[in-house]
């Protein structure tokens, strides 16, 4: 999985890397996939091969470890619709496979999951879940849990009704579909539905806090990761922003969006939801990793997840009933004031409301959030959440005309700019605990990597200009850099060859919202193309360039 | 082997000028393969019809490239340099130079005729009652001007949405809104203008098409609509206004047989 584990932890717990000897650090091999697209997926190591999945047109490659060199065992491609380019909204990224049971799963960007024989590549089965037709996409990551794999929607920015469903790992037949919108029935919200705070009790929230009719466009999509607790028998996921609607047009809290659910993987019932973001009004997905660890606290053991979330605060919950137990900006907030601890609700600030004819400057976080979808990683050496995100503000004005299929409309002009620092990234330590941030290192742009800690004290993030980066796991102090040809927003990992040594793996390639930049040749003049990117990432494209590339390293002379 | 060589050589020598003087220069356009009224592949749309008017008159070849009018779609084509005139977009546009205007149309409201409802305004005390169907385009903030003119009124609850790039496996994709007005789902529909003109012509049940106010407050129903070139392309500009200025009496022709509505 691309977490490394259930818990979504992206630890590893090798340590013949460490503090003293990371300055050895030396690329071991490499491989270019040729595709000049954003590259957000991790590699997968099982039983001696390395599995890597592409952006579209989806490409899974397999590498035989155990061979010097480790030469190409086979690949895959999905040879997707063409037209798929076109309906996704963020580049055209994926963010990696599942390997299980003999099996490689991963989804298309056309809505298909498809399984593959890991050891030869034959496709298994190929299901398609959606239709581009209609707006809808795919480019999150399965997770396997028992004999099903867990795959959800992308593609809330085109009135998408989000889902996550659960396919038989068997033949891809669908066993189970949970909606983000809509009545109980949909939601599989049923007896066992036990939220922590009132205002997620009562019939048919998914309907009734709507405007009539609007959830069934109601977004909510599942594009982020899944994680689960076996002994609580508990899988976790995000839900996207809702929309396709203004929000005036969608009155009410909208749930289930921009949120969190507990369910049971056998049946899809839902245990508890949490809501982030009522009635989101800037585009804050909720889709944010949550990461499980256990803590004794009052003399007794709790389990708990923790989730950096786009509207800028750090949560602490309860996993077991959705409780919230801490909430701290761990960015520049200028949206709200707080979370309401008692009622679990966020105090909005009225004065950054956006207002379609009205100018509204300096709303922080700005639409990628204080932290979009890259993953952050937790050391149960430490303690220490490490996060890669965003030090963006916006702002937004409803004004130009622009055009789309035959139809000019009034559309918003967002301007990103790089919040206080004047860094449009930081990559930060994180107590969960004392709800402290430890360290931080400024970046000139968002990181838009995942993390990696490792048992050797040594934790590694990668930057959109194109440095692979080890830094010391207590202080962040930077102990170690490479240079990539372009810039790094995939998810690095660490596995052990089956020659005994460590190594650690990571995709180049820039691309994703932030990095469009580059990889679509953007105006860098236009202060709002690609959806108001453009300002904060204007010097990106002297400094890298797009092309995706797969790469290993490893300590030269061995430990 | 040298005699080979040589007559190859000739060969090509001949035919190279040969092939460029036969060749008339091209106009090469980007347009959507599916988006009646405006373009389709088979060429039925109007902007098609524009587009080989453009070549008549100016003696070029017409060559297509077919993109799905998408966000990023001119960033794809016309400044990826795969074409040099897109037929259609607002004047308003800055993503890429515009010609002078060749029409102006609007937002309309849509009922079926036998309701007698000829609504005129967004102040109209009826429209908090009808059921409506507005065009959404997706972000937040960025939808059609109809969506802005309702929710300041706090008309939300008896509001539809119908996406504005609808189901692109359909033949119209995004006509959705106005079978929803022929089949009585809705009572009233805001839609722009060329769409909802376009499909009354073929509609079986008869509509009525009124245009709504030019403005609202600040925003703006009404759009210019012109041909779009890179906005360095400044000669081929001046070619296209010379060409609008010329023909405009056939693309007011022409834009009457699509039924495109011109306040």
């Amino acid at each position: 999985m691309s977490a490394g584990d259930y818990a979504g932890t992206r630890f590893s717990p090798l340590d013949q890397i460490r503090r003293d000897n990371v300055k050895r650090l030396a690329l071991a091999w490499r491989f270019d996939t040729e595709l000049g697209r954003g590259h957000e997926s991790a590699p997968i190591i099982v039983d001696g091969t390395l599995y890597v999945t592409t952006p579209f047109p989806n490409r899974v490659h397999a590498f035989d470890l155990s061979r010097p060199g480790s030469p190409p065992k086979w690949s895959y491609e999905a040879r997707g619709e063409e037209r798929a380019r076109g309906v996704a909204c963020c580049d055209v990224v994926n963010r990696g496979a599942a390997v299980s049971g003999g099996k490689v799963f991963f989804n298309t960007l056309d809505n298909h999951t498809i399984a593959l024989d890991a050891g030869s590549g034959r496709e298994l089965w190929n299901v398609k879940l959606g239709e581009v037709n209609r707006g809808e996409s795919m480019t999150m990551a399965p997770l396997v849990i028992k004999d099903l794999v867990l795959v959800g929607n992308s593609g809330g920015e085109f009135g998408v009704r989000g889902w996550l469903s659960a396919l038989s790992v068997q033949d891809g037949s669908l066993r189970w579909r949970a909606y983000s919108t809509g009545p109980d029935a949909d939601a599989l919200i049923g007896p066992w539905f036990k939220p922590f705070y009132a205002q997620d009790r009562g019939g048919d929230l998914g309907m009734k806090s709507w405007p009539p009719d609007k959830w069934k466009q109601g977004g909510g999509t599942v594009w982020g990761f899944i994680s689960y607790d076996a002994q609580l028998d508990l899988l976790y996921y995000g839900t996207g922003n809702p929309g396709p609607w203004n929000p005036e047009q969608r009155v009410g809290d909208n749930k289930w969006t921009a949120g969190i659910f507990a369910r049971k993987p056998d049946s899809g019932q839902a245990a508890w939801f949490y809501q982030w973001s009522p009635h989101d009004l800037y585009d804050y997905d909720g889709v944010n990793e949550n990461v499980l660890f256990d803590a004794q606290q009052g003399g007794r053991r709790r389990h708990l997840l923790v989730h950096p979330d786009r509207n800028g605060y750090m949560y602490v919950l309860d996993r077991e009933t959705g409780e919230v137990l801490s909430a701290e900006p761990f960015a520049h907030i200028t949206t709200s004031y707080g979370v309401d601890l008692k009622s679990g609700r966020p105090r909005m600030n009225p004065a950054k409301e956006p207002h379609v004819g009205r100018l509204v400057q300096d709303a922080c976080p700005a639409a990628p959030g204080a932290k979009d979808w890259q993953p952050s990683a937790f050391s149960p050496k430490t303690g220490l959440l490490y996060v890669p995100h965003n030090n963006l503000c916006q702002d937004a004005e409803a004004q130009e005309a622009n055009y789309i299929a035959g139809t000019p409309y009034v559309g918003a002009t967002t301007k990103f700019i790089p919040g206080p620092g004047k860094a449009a990234g930081e990559f930060c330590a994180w107590n969960p605990l004392t709800a402290k941030k430890i360290w931080k290192i400024a970046e000139k742009y968002p990181v838009w990597s995942g993390a990696l800690a490792t048992a050797g004290g040594v934790v590694f993030y990668g930057t959109m200009d194109g440095y692979f980066k080890a830094v010391d796991a207590q202080s962040g102090e930077m102990l170690w850099k490479a240079r990539t040809d372009s810039g790094i927003i995939g998810q690095p990992v660490s596995f052990q060859g089956p020659d005994g040594k460590q190594y650690v793996a990571v995709t180049s390639g820039v691309g994703g919202w932030a990095g469009l930049v580059v990889v679509n040749k953007l105006d860098v003049g236009d202060p709002t193309a690609g959806s108001g990117f453009t300002v904060a990432m204007k010097e990106l494209p002297q400094a890298t360039r797009a092309g995706g590339s797969l790469l290993v390293y490893a300590l030269e002379d061995g430990p | 082997m040298m005699q080979r060589w040589v007559s190859l050589l000739l060969g090509l020598a001949l035919l190279g000028p040969c092939v460029s003087a036969a060749e008339p220069a091209r106009l090469r356009v980007c347009a959507d393969p599916n988006n009646l009224p405006f373009s389709d592949r088979e060429r039925r749309g109007f902007e098609n019809e524009l587009a080989s008017l453009l070549a008549k008159d100016t003696a070029k070849r017409l060559d297509y490239t077919w993109w799905a009018q998408r966000r990023g779609a001119i960033r794809s084509t016309l400044k990826a340099g795969l074409c040099d005139v897109v037929i259609g977009v607002p004047t308003s546009l800055d993503l890429l130079a515009t010609t002078k205007p060749y029409y102006t149309s609007t937002y309309v409201f849509v009922s079926r005729a036998d309701r007698g409802l000829d609504v005129r305004s967004f102040d109209d005390a009826r429209l908090r009652s009808l059921r409506i169907g507005v065009q959404l385009v997706g972000d937040d903030y960025a939808n059609t001007p109809p969506v802005s003119a309702l929710s300041a009124r706090h008309i939300v609850d008896n509001v539809r949405g119908y996406s504005v790039l609808g189901d692109y496996g359909h033949e119209l994709p995004a006509a959705g809104i106005l079978s929803a007005v022929t089949a009585g789902e809705i009572d009233l529909a805001v839609v722009w203008g060329p769409l909802a003109g376009y499909y009354a012509r073929k509609s079986a049940v008869a509509l009525q098409l009124a245009p709504t106010p030019a403005v609202d407050g600040e925003i703006p129903l009404r759009f210019a609509i012109g041909m779009g070139v890179r906005r360095d392309d400044v000669a081929r500009l001046a070619q296209l206004n010379a060409f609008i200025t010329r023909r405009q009496p056939d693309i007011d022709a022409l834009l009457a047989r699509y039924g495109v509505p011109r306040p």
